[in-house]
């Protein structure tokens, strides 16, 4: 893994042209969308992108027009991971036998957080172990919004979700949220990481630091659903800000298991008064209004204490860093 | 000929998309639009890395941004985010 | 200009060795698969050619049989020759998966050492593994023997890889009966095999940037692959895979008699495998190893002067209706023996699709579904000697005992 800092400026990254265009379907004021067009900006040369069903995958994909300016693959909902290693494989060989350039090409899967962390699991944990060359980009928007935004195991405590609804027995999801990084860790990768578009110099660097690892790697980005969360189309952003400076979402990358917070978080984690209450990034979402009533208000503590209990167990993760 | 036209015979194998998005103008998806305070703006270029369109485009030649309204949903991200507040989400029919 | 006969070797193989025998001959790219008895041979014997460097073939050992076939399309899809195996519950696994292959129109070759579908468990032959996917849209080519794996495991890559096929293809052999029975296997030499199946070729198609590049993953010609399509293009896909399995028809025939050439080896005409059935009055329809037996007990009763005869469906999909219904229309009487079994269809698989074909004729034979051999329920000669026994009898009376019967069931 090269130590550089890669220098992604505004005005390189805005004429860089993207592959990922204009004319997608996705909601106004789509995260999504903008990571993914962030994460195709971060791209360094060939590459080859495969893609889970999902919202991402549909909106960029409607027959007979595609948004996709590089070759692209989507085959099935569970399987972008097992998509990668198949292509990995074909490379790897085609060049060896000369049947392809030997000029390295970049695999990037993408999948939201139903075929990342749900039905996605199995094929994900499999190419990672199997240690297939490939960079894993989770957009997470906590649910299964394009089948009409039902609960995943990425859902945080409280969400309603249309099978998780609020109802007047019970209020949202009652499990709090997989903690994916956590898993992928486990596996000993050499890059895991977490980001938010709008913090999208770090987001692209973070790409880019997975793309240059020689195995997989994993990047975990949070990415606000106005439609799913009934939140403001334009807060999107202000929401990807608000989840990192509540701690609801802190950014960080692990090299080889050591883990770094990235500034937004290390800025809370040096100064502890800046960091915003829960309710600061709960407020407005409508997925969460139904906690602000009094006989709920216990769920806005129980997601304050997850919160500050996973906050502290992190810093102490990153205590290990070297700086 | 419209795509959906064409026979079995006509169409490729696999269906491999054969017209790029960009032809699919989603403009008038849009309720509000957004207007710019030139004077404020500091082509900082926030507006053009978070819009989820493509649709604010940053021209080097002449050190301008411009916004394809062509494409623009209106979503109002690059009104929220702007540090100077130099664009603001209005309803076609007040600017006129 | 006729080939030559190429010079053969013998060796001792199972059903299961010879097919990745075959395979290692044939050039592939990529083996994506997961262990499942009857296979398993397969891809251990596949894996120490890999560890001894005898095969340039990147092997992945996919973490699930849906795994496996994705892995496989989407290599297929780089533009890799690939091949992968299964039976029974793993075959089931790849369901989903089966449909997005051939919809993808990639040309992957897959074994299938048929097994019982579990439940309950069953680790023994039978064919509902295969028959069950029938509808998936894969060319399905079921054999007699080792040496026919073999030699159908090399003819499957150039069948699928035809231009105007462009469909993934499926050898099926009886688990254990072929897959772990040991046989002399005569195979061709490492350079006629790859001469036969030669590099593979992609059919052209237009992406969104206009041009007219071969259809595979390439960073230099972008490419959509696996988009979403509104019921206005939906039914025009479903057309073209039909399509292509009429293509294939004509292609699984071709091939067989182009392969006749180098190894001395025809079967039937590729789709339908006939012994005796010309003059024959009563005739067996079957699928597999069954045929084999039937053979020797077919040739005893016409050494007795009783007109039987014998039809094997090598190629199940695409369907040769036209091929059986010529083969069997002077035939008195037709027992169609089925070693699969769908709970609710009261006859057989094949049986339906052997009586659809036949419908049309004027003069149709009169026809009974035998359903026998599940979950490995051995059938002695003596059982199928009885068939033809009252065959016989129903030509006689013009008419069969029954529309269905279980041969071996404990009743």
């Amino acid at each position: 893994m090269t130590t550089q800092e890669w220098k992604f400026t505004a005005k390189d990254m805005a004429i860089k042209p993207d592959l990922f265009t204009s004319g997608h379907r996705a909601c106004a004021g789509c995260a999504p969308a903008a990571v993914l067009r962030l994460v195709m900006k971060a791209t360094r040369g060939p590459t080859i992108v495969t893609q889970a069903t999902g919202c991402m995958e549909i909106v960029g994909s409607i027959y007979p027009y595609t948004s996709w300016n590089l070759p692209w693959l989507h085959t099935a909902f569970e399987n972008a991971a097992a998509n990668a290693a198949g292509i990995d494989a074909a490379i790897k060989i085609m060049q060896k036998k000369g049947k392809m350039s030997k000029e390295h090409i970049d695999i990037i899967a993408l999948a939201g957080d139903g075929g990342t962390l749900d039905i996605g699991l199995q094929a994900l944990s499999g190419a990672v172990e199997r240690g297939h060359d490939f960079l894993f980009v989770l957009y997470d928007n906590e649910g299964y919004m394009n089948t009409g935004i039902q609960r995943s195991s990425s859902t945080p405590l409280g969400a309603s979700t249309t099978t998780s609804p609020a109802g007047s027995v019970i209020p949202g999801k009652l499990e709090t949220k997989k903690p994916i990084t956590e898993i992928m860790l486990a596996h000993g990768m050499e890059y895991v990481a977490t980001a938010t578009p709008y913090y999208w110099k770090d987001l692209l660097t973070k790409v880019r630091k997975g793309l240059e690892v020689e195995g997989p790697a994993f990047l975990h980005v949070f990415a606000p659903c106005p439609r799913g969360w009934r939140s403001e189309p334009s807060k999107s952003m202000e929401y990807s800000k608000l989840a990192v400076e509540s701690c609801i979402f802190p950014i960080w990358e692990a090299v080889n298991g050591i883990r770094q917070l990235s500034t937004p978080s290390k800025i809370l984690q040096l100064a502890p008064q800046k960091k915003k209450p829960v309710k600061a990034y709960l407020e407005g979402q409508g997925r969460f209004r139904h906690l602000f009533l009094p006989k709920n208000s216990h769920v806005i503590d129980q997601i304050q204490s997850l919160t500050d209990a996973r906050w502290a167990k992190l810093l102490k993760q990153c205590e290990t860093a070297t700086n | 000929m419209s795509s959906k036209d064409k026979t079995w015979k006509e169409l490729g194998i696999a269906a491999v998309c054969y017209r790029p998005s960009v032809g699919f103008m989603t403009g008038d998806w849009k309720t509000y639009m957004p207007i710019r305070d030139l004077e404020k703006c500091t082509t900082c270029l926030t507006c053009v890395m978070l819009c989820p369109e493509d649709a604010i485009r940053f021209r080097p030649e002449h050190g301008k941004i411009e916004f394809d309204l062509g494409f623009c949903k209106g979503c109002g991200i690059c009104a929220n985010e702007c540090p100077t507040k130099a664009i603001t989400m209005k309803l076609p029919e007040d600017e006129e | 200009m006729t080939a030559k006969v190429i010079k053969q070797e013998t060796t001792g193989m199972n059903g299961d060795e010879a097919i990745a025998f075959a395979v290692k001959q044939c050039d592939v790219d990529v083996v994506a698969a997961y262990p499942i008895t009857p296979q398993t041979i397969i891809v251990e014997k596949f894996s120490e050619y890999v560890a001894n460097g005898e095969v340039q073939t990147e092997f992945v050992c996919t973490e699930s049989e849906h795994s496996a076939m994705t892995a496989s399309l989407a290599a297929s899809a780089t533009g890799a020759r690939v091949f992968t195996a299964s039976a029974s519950a793993g075959l089931a696994l790849m369901h989903e998966m089966l449909f997005v292959t051939s919809g993808s129109r990639t040309p992957v070759v897959m074994a299938v050492a048929n097994r019982a579908l579990s439940s309950p468990l069953n680790i023994h032959g039978d064919q509902s593994d295969s028959m069950a996917e029938r509808d998936s849209g894969w060319i399905q080519m079921y054999v007699e023997n080792a040496q026919e794996a073999y030699d159908t495991t090399i003819q499957a890559f150039k069948i699928a890889e035809e231009l105007d096929v462009s469909l993934p293809a499926l050898v099926g052999l009886d688990g254990f009966t072929i897959s772990h029975t040991l046989e002399n296997v005569n195979t061709l030499s490492d350079d006629a095999v790859k001469a036969f199946v030669g590099e593979r070729k992609y059919p052209m198609v237009t992406t969104h940037e206009g041009k007219q590049v071969p259809f595979k993953l390439d960073p230099a010609n972008p490419m959509t692959m696996g988009p979403n399509v509104a019921p206005a293009f939906y039914f025009e896909f479903k057309r073209q895979q039909e399509e292509a399995m009429r293509n294939a028809l004509i292609k699984i025939r071709e091939i067989n008699a182009e392969y006749a050439k180098i190894s001395g080896r025809s079967y039937g005409n590729g789709l339908i495998d006939a012994h005796k059935l010309d003059d024959a009055e009563v005739a067996i329809v079957v699928v597999g190893s069954t045929a084999g037996t039937l053979k020797v007990i077919v040739d005893e009763l016409r050494s007795e002067g009783i007109k039987a005869g014998l039809l094997r469906i090598r190629t199940f999909r695409p369907f040769p209706a036209e091929e059986i219904k010529n083969a069997l229309k002077n035939v008195k009487v037709v027992a169609v023996m089925d070693k699969s079994m769908a709970p609710g269809a009261q006859t057989g698989t094949v049986f339906s699709e052997v009586r659809n074909a036949l419908f049309d004729l004027k003069q149709r034979p009169l026809t009974t579904s035998i359903i026998f051999g599940l979950g490995g329920r051995d059938t002695a000669p003596r059982d199928l000697r009885k068939i033809y026994e009252d065959l016989m009898k129903a030509a006689r009376v013009g008419q069969v005992d029954s529309l269905v019967r279980y041969l071996g069931l404990k009743e």
